[in-house]
């Protein structure tokens, strides 16, 4: 290794170190590598910086979905068709970002190894609770940096062992960190993607209808959000969906992602509006 | 007390040293299987590991003192984790690692006055066996890299005597597992040779998993492989051959 931080102070970090944070460890011997570290940016210019945008997560009877569109923009600029913005962060967690996806792409990595890193040291993982917290510090961090424009807005879901149950946390710019129940969306078409889980969401749903669920809400943003892409059959990109229950996460494959997002395409093509419901609810 | 040790006196007072806090502990085996990399260390805790997950395809095990080689376990993961968040998860290396803790121990035995009480070895799982790595580190910073099988610990030269005559190129997880057990067994130090699955630590760096390599085998699964690996042990001359399918299972999860 020899030069940069991997000498004599990196190996006395490493002997002594009384943290098993791993960002604490970054931030004592490599701040610089830290996301959103340098932040000095004027906000027209953040503006044009690729940029994520919706997510949306849905409890259901066995645990909690989370999916989100393959679109980057870049001002009015589609800078991107299939990136992945929603990831697994360990075992029995994921993490979707909004907001300006080099900053939100460190976040994620860093949030991955900071969970990994802890589970390595201490030989146990965190709380799901812990892991939440983790991840508000984490978005805190990056204050000063998204109040010059550098935003990127988080969510987090994960099964909770202990509850027995999906659950589902969204942040703010100072790391505030707010459990929702039971489905939320964050990015540009979140609004949108918002107004048709409200309308369609159900308690106690199977994984194939919170699934479905998602894909309609992420078409349903796509439909009235420029920056939020449908579902590109022509090039075969489909939303990202992650499914975690008591037997952990699971990335749904591109063929069975493709199918749900096949056969909603197709429905909306009679009901370009999609599924209806009910004037009033059922009696 | 003298006024003057020579260099060389005081090197061997260290040496010699070390090399008696490590004989008192047991032994440990690390073995090439055909699916992967086996650890075994005679263990009755379940909770203060000889053997651990150090990054992706790569695993620690060290014997002599615990709170030392903890400290160095904790120390590789993080410079494996640093590492890797540096560059990328495939620069993360045994070869690496085996250096950087050779670097380290080298210079605790040369500048502290007590020297490290351990002995490690660095494994890391390749895409086929003839590309997995093996690295013996002792307590002076001494590195050897290890082919097949290896021994470490006070009794390692007898386990490794064992471990010579049945390890072959392409045994199943069970041949190894047997293989192991027969050079741990038998140890004069410690009680006996009670090596019952509450009393052994066995984890395995499974080749054909993918990103985190690294499993521990515990409960009702290690007890099934360790029946069926003393059932081989009764013909130690001839390793049996359990079904072509047997070692194919490291993908489960321990139960």
């Amino acid at each position: 290794m020899g030069g940069g931080f991997f000498g004599e102070k990196f190996t006395s970090m490493c002997l002594h170190a009384g943290t098993s944070s791993f960002a604490d460890l970054v931030a004592s011997c490599a701040p610089d590598l830290l996301p959103g570290a340098a932040a000095a940016v004027d906000p027209a210019a953040a503006a044009q910086l690729r940029h994520g945008t919706t997510i949306v997560a849905v409890r259901f009877g066995d645990g909690v979905v989370m999916a989100g569109d393959r679109r980057a923009t870049a001002g009015n600029m589609i800078a991107q068709h299939d990136i992945e913005k929603v990831f697994r962060s360990d075992d029995f967690s994921c993490v979707g970002i909004a907001g300006v996806a080099g900053i939100g792409l460190e976040l994620v990595r860093l949030f991955q190894l900071e969970l990994e890193h802890y589970e390595k040291l201490e030989g146990r993982t965190l709380s799901l609770e812990g892991k939440a917290n983790r991840l508000s510090a984490f978005v805190r961090g990056n204050l000063s940096a998204a109040m010059q424009g550098l935003m990127v807005v988080p969510l987090f879901a994960g099964f909770d062992e202990d509850a027995g149950q999906g659950r589902i946390f969204s942040y703010d710019a100072t790391g505030g960190r707010y459990e929702e129940r039971p489905y939320y969306a964050v990015g540009s078409g979140s609004v949108f993607a918002r107004g048709a889980l409200k309308k369609l969401y159900s308690d106690g749903m199977t994984t194939d209808e919170a699934v479905l669920l998602c894909m309609q809400a992420l078409y349903d943003a796509a439909d009235d959000d420029s920056a939020t892409g449908g579902p590109d059959l022509a090039r075969h990109i489909y939303p990202v969906i992650a499914i975690i229950t008591v037997d952990g996460f699971r990335k749904l494959s591109e063929a069975d992602a493709g199918e749900y997002a096949r056969s909603v395409v197709e429905e909306r093509m009679s009901s370009p509006d999609g599924p209806h419901a009910p004037l009033r609810p059922p009696a | 007390m003298p006024f003057y040790v020579s260099p060389e006196q005081a090197m061997k007072d260290k040496a010699d040293y070390a090399r008696k806090g490590i004989a008192r502990g047991r032994s440990g085996v690390v073995i090439q299987y055909d699916a992967g990399i086996l650890f075994v260390a005679p263990n009755p805790s379940g909770a203060l590991h000889k053997i651990s997950e150090i990054y992706d395809r790569i695993a620690f095990a060290a014997v002599g003192r615990y709170n030392e080689f903890e400290n160095l376990r904790k120390a590789g993961v993080r410079y494996a984790d640093m590492t890797g968040y540096q560059y990328d998860r495939s620069d993360v290396t045994a070869r690496g690692l085996a250096n950087w803790y050779a670097q380290v121990l080298g210079s605790i035995f040369t500048e502290s006055n007590k020297p490290f009480e351990v002995e490690l070895v660095v494994a890391e799982v390749g895409e086929s066996p003839a590309a997995d790595q093996i690295y013996r580190i002792t307590f002076d910073g001494s590195v050897a890299e290890e082919h097949g099988y290896v021994a470490m610990g006070g009794q390692a030269d007898r386990v490794a005597g064992v471990l010579k005559d049945r390890y072959s190129d392409g045994l199943t997880l069970v041949q190894a597992l047997s293989a192991a057990i027969a050079g741990l067994s038998g140890q004069n130090n410690g009680e006996g040779t009670d090596l019952s699955a509450g009393q052994l630590e066995v984890g395995i760096l499974a080749r054909d998993r993918v990103h985190r390599t690294f499993r521990r085998l515990t409960g009702s699964r290690l007890e099934v492989l360790l029946a069926e690996a003393r059932g081989g042990s009764a013909t130690p001359a001839a390793p049996v051959a359990p079904s072509p399918g047997e070692s194919a299972s490291p993908d489960d999860d321990p139960a």
